[in-house]
């Protein structure tokens, strides 16, 4: 089975919408490689550009943001682009609901931890890595910072859409059953 | 413990439940535009599966981009139209024959009450206007849906939005959304079903009830419903008189998708309209929303009268109405587009595209454009649109632009001040 985890990447904001993931402008491609340069190219946090290709960024594995990620135009773009930059798992308090299908609908984890939890991971100083173990629902957030602070939540996942994330997405497990 | 509509349509079209949470259903229709279903195709293609499953039950349109305007933006045409004719999809709508989907769709009848629909675009629930669910998907969602007519929900949360009192002259459907979102925040009805009841949904046409639905996405929602009734029988008439006696025997059996009145509400927001004054957003989300008169003359650069929110018959006759033996602002661009060939045709038959034109306006032909900043009215760094349309993101009609979404009066009332307006004082 598939691992998921590594450095994370905050994004300090609720409500980030699939246009600041992915430009509608960027929707005539039809490959999903070439929307790597171009993933969160629009997005604003505080107000202010956020840079897409710092280095944090590039080695980011795992997002983690606030409420109602995702919401906004039904683009899986959106999830494509987080996949071709190697990002496997987004943690926010919660997510728009096309945008956390179409994550298990690719196989990718969209997880939704308490807002306690969220702003404990916030909180925590440093570089965060992370560490998920899908089966057992525990995750574990360890900073790289001289603290060596470490935060451990549980998290529940809907067993179908574990099923989907082990089957591989939705349209192999659909093939086979319908 | 009765069911609301949302729950006997599932009930109708069930076919598996893999856990208690999720409901596999049988979809009647399935549509889709060239942004999102090239890309569907090309990996059905890439994996062998190269088929649909009923190709009456599918509806396909290139609209977002059209004529297309580039060789990437004609490649995707083109899989569209190489697909349809092979696959034998009867109802495509290609340059000439195309409008906005959502509008489109409507009006040729696709959709009745009690269906299922999806579509690879999330303003897909503005055809919960006739009674149907419909939802947004995404590519595998909509891959699955062309291969096998099923797809996957949540079981359904409701929520009713009861509308009261009578609107003023000048405010519309789309303010009354407004006011909707900036009440339910834009994660206030996540993945709930919303239901527009009450006197004045029963006094709106489809027009008005489809741009309540439409912006249903706005706040979260899975999809927006209004309960089918004589309005709708009236409306869908000339697809169903040969199901039905008359259109008495068509409302009397739409009643059995209304809600029963012991169904179950997570929340019922209840608003009085009577007070409620036009609408305007100041940011970059749907819930940024103010009062006109508190944005008034902030000054804009182009107007866009359009798209599947705004861009009906209905909507043109309202900005006409204001536009008419008046001038553009200097100094502003007006672009309308209205959203199918048939609203085009309707709208020159009244005049009204002559008002417009007199007036300084651009005539689209049927397209989303400018909506989703992909063609045809895109803006430059720091210009500002007052717009019809659903969507103010950061970005969305342009890098750097800024997008006032309000009424087509309002919008009117922009382009022939060059600010933000009252249109409340042209019509006097
Ligand atoms: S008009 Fe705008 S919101 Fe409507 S379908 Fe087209 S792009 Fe989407």
């Amino acid at each position: 089975m598939k691992t998921f985890g590594g450095p994370a990447i905050l994004l300090d904001r609720n409500d980030i919408n699939t246009d600041e993931i992915i430009p509608a402008k960027y929707l005539t491609e039809i490959t999903k490689a070439a929307l790597k340069p171009h993933l969160l190219e629009d997005l604003l946090l505080d107000g202010k550009p956020f840079d897409s290709q710092s280095e944090s960024m590039q080695q980011a594995k795992v997002v983690i943001t606030r409420a109602n990620f995702g919401c906004g135009s039904s683009r899986e773009h959106a999830v494509w682009a987080f996949e071709v930059n190697d990002i496997n798992v987004v943690i926010a308090e919660s997510f728009a609901r096309i945008f956390r299908q179409n994550m298990f609908n690719c196989g990718i984890l969209a997880m939704e931890l308490s807002a306690d939890n969220i702003s404990g991971l916030f909180a925590m100083k440093g570089e965060l890595e992370l560490d998920v173990d899908v089966n057992a629902g525990k995750l574990v957030a360890t900073s790289n910072d001289a603290s060596q602070e470490e935060l451990q939540c549980s998290f529940t996942l809907n067993e179908y859409d574990r099923n989907l994330v082990s089957a591989g997405g939705w349209l192999a497990y659909a093939d086979a059953n319908y | 413990m009765g069911k609301t509509i949302t729950e006997k349509i599932f009930d109708a079209h069930l076919r598996d439940s893999p856990t208690p949470e999720n409901m596999v259903l049988d979809l009647d229709v399935i549509l889709c535009h060239e942004i999102t279903t090239p890309i569907a195709i090309m990996d059905l293609m890439e994996k062998g599966m190269d088929r649909v499953f009923d190709p009456t039950k599918i509806k396909a349109v290139i609209d977002h981009v059209t004529p297309a305007k580039d060789s990437k933006t004609a490649a995707q045409g083109k899989i569209m139209r190489d697909w349809a004719k092979r696959q034998n999809i009867k109802d495509f709508f290609d340059v000439g024959a195309n409008g906005v989907c959502h509008a489109l769709f409507p009006e040729k009848g696709f959709i009745r009450p009690g269906y299922t629909v999806i579509m690879g675009d999330s303003h897909t629930c503005t055809h919960g206007a006739f009674g149907a669910f419909a939802a947004g998907v995404g590519t595998t969602d909509l891959e699955v849906g062309i291969l096998k007519g099923v797809c996957t929900f949540r079981k359904p949360v409701s929520m009713k939005v009861e509308l009261t009192g009578e609107l003023q002259t000048g405010v519309y459907a789309k303010d009354v959304i407004l006011a909707v979102i900036k009440k339910l925040t834009v994660n206030g009805a996540t993945d709930r079903i919303i239901e527009f009841v009450g006197p004045l949904v029963e006094q709106m046409n489809m027009a008005s009830r489809m741009t309540l639905c439409n912006m249903a996405v706005e706040a979260g929602a899975t999809s927006g419903l209004c309960y089918p009734d004589r309005v709708t029988a009236e409306y869908l008439w000339p697809f169903i008189k040969d199901d039905y006696t008359t259109i008495d025997a068509a409302v009397e059996e739409f009643q059995k998708w209304h809600s029963d009145p012991d169904a179950e509400y997570v929340e019922i927001l209840t608003i009085d309209v009577a007070d409620l004054v036009p609408q305007v957003t100041f940011g970059y989300k749907p819930d940024h929303v103010k009062d006109i008169g508190e944005m008034k003359g902030s000054k804009v650069d182009q107007i866009y009268i359009g798209s599947c929110t705004n861009g009906r018959i209905e909507d043109l006759r309202e900005a006409a109405n204001i536009l008419k033996d008046r001038k553009l602002a200097e100094g502003v661009r007006g672009i309308v587009t209205p959203a199918t060939p048939a609203i085009y045709s309707q709208a020159l038959d009244e005049g009204i595209i002559k008002i417009f034109m007199d007036c300084g306006f651009c005539v689209l032909n049927p397209t989303c454009g400018a909506c989703l900043g992909m063609s045809s009215g895109v803006l430059a760094e720091d210009e500002v649109c007052a717009s019809t349309t659903n969507r103010n993101f950061n970005g969305r009609m342009g890098k750097g632009g800024m997008v006032h979404l309000m009424s087509p009066a309002s919008a009117a009332a922009a382009a022939i001040t060059g600010t933000i307006s009252d249109p409340r004082q042209f019509l006097a």
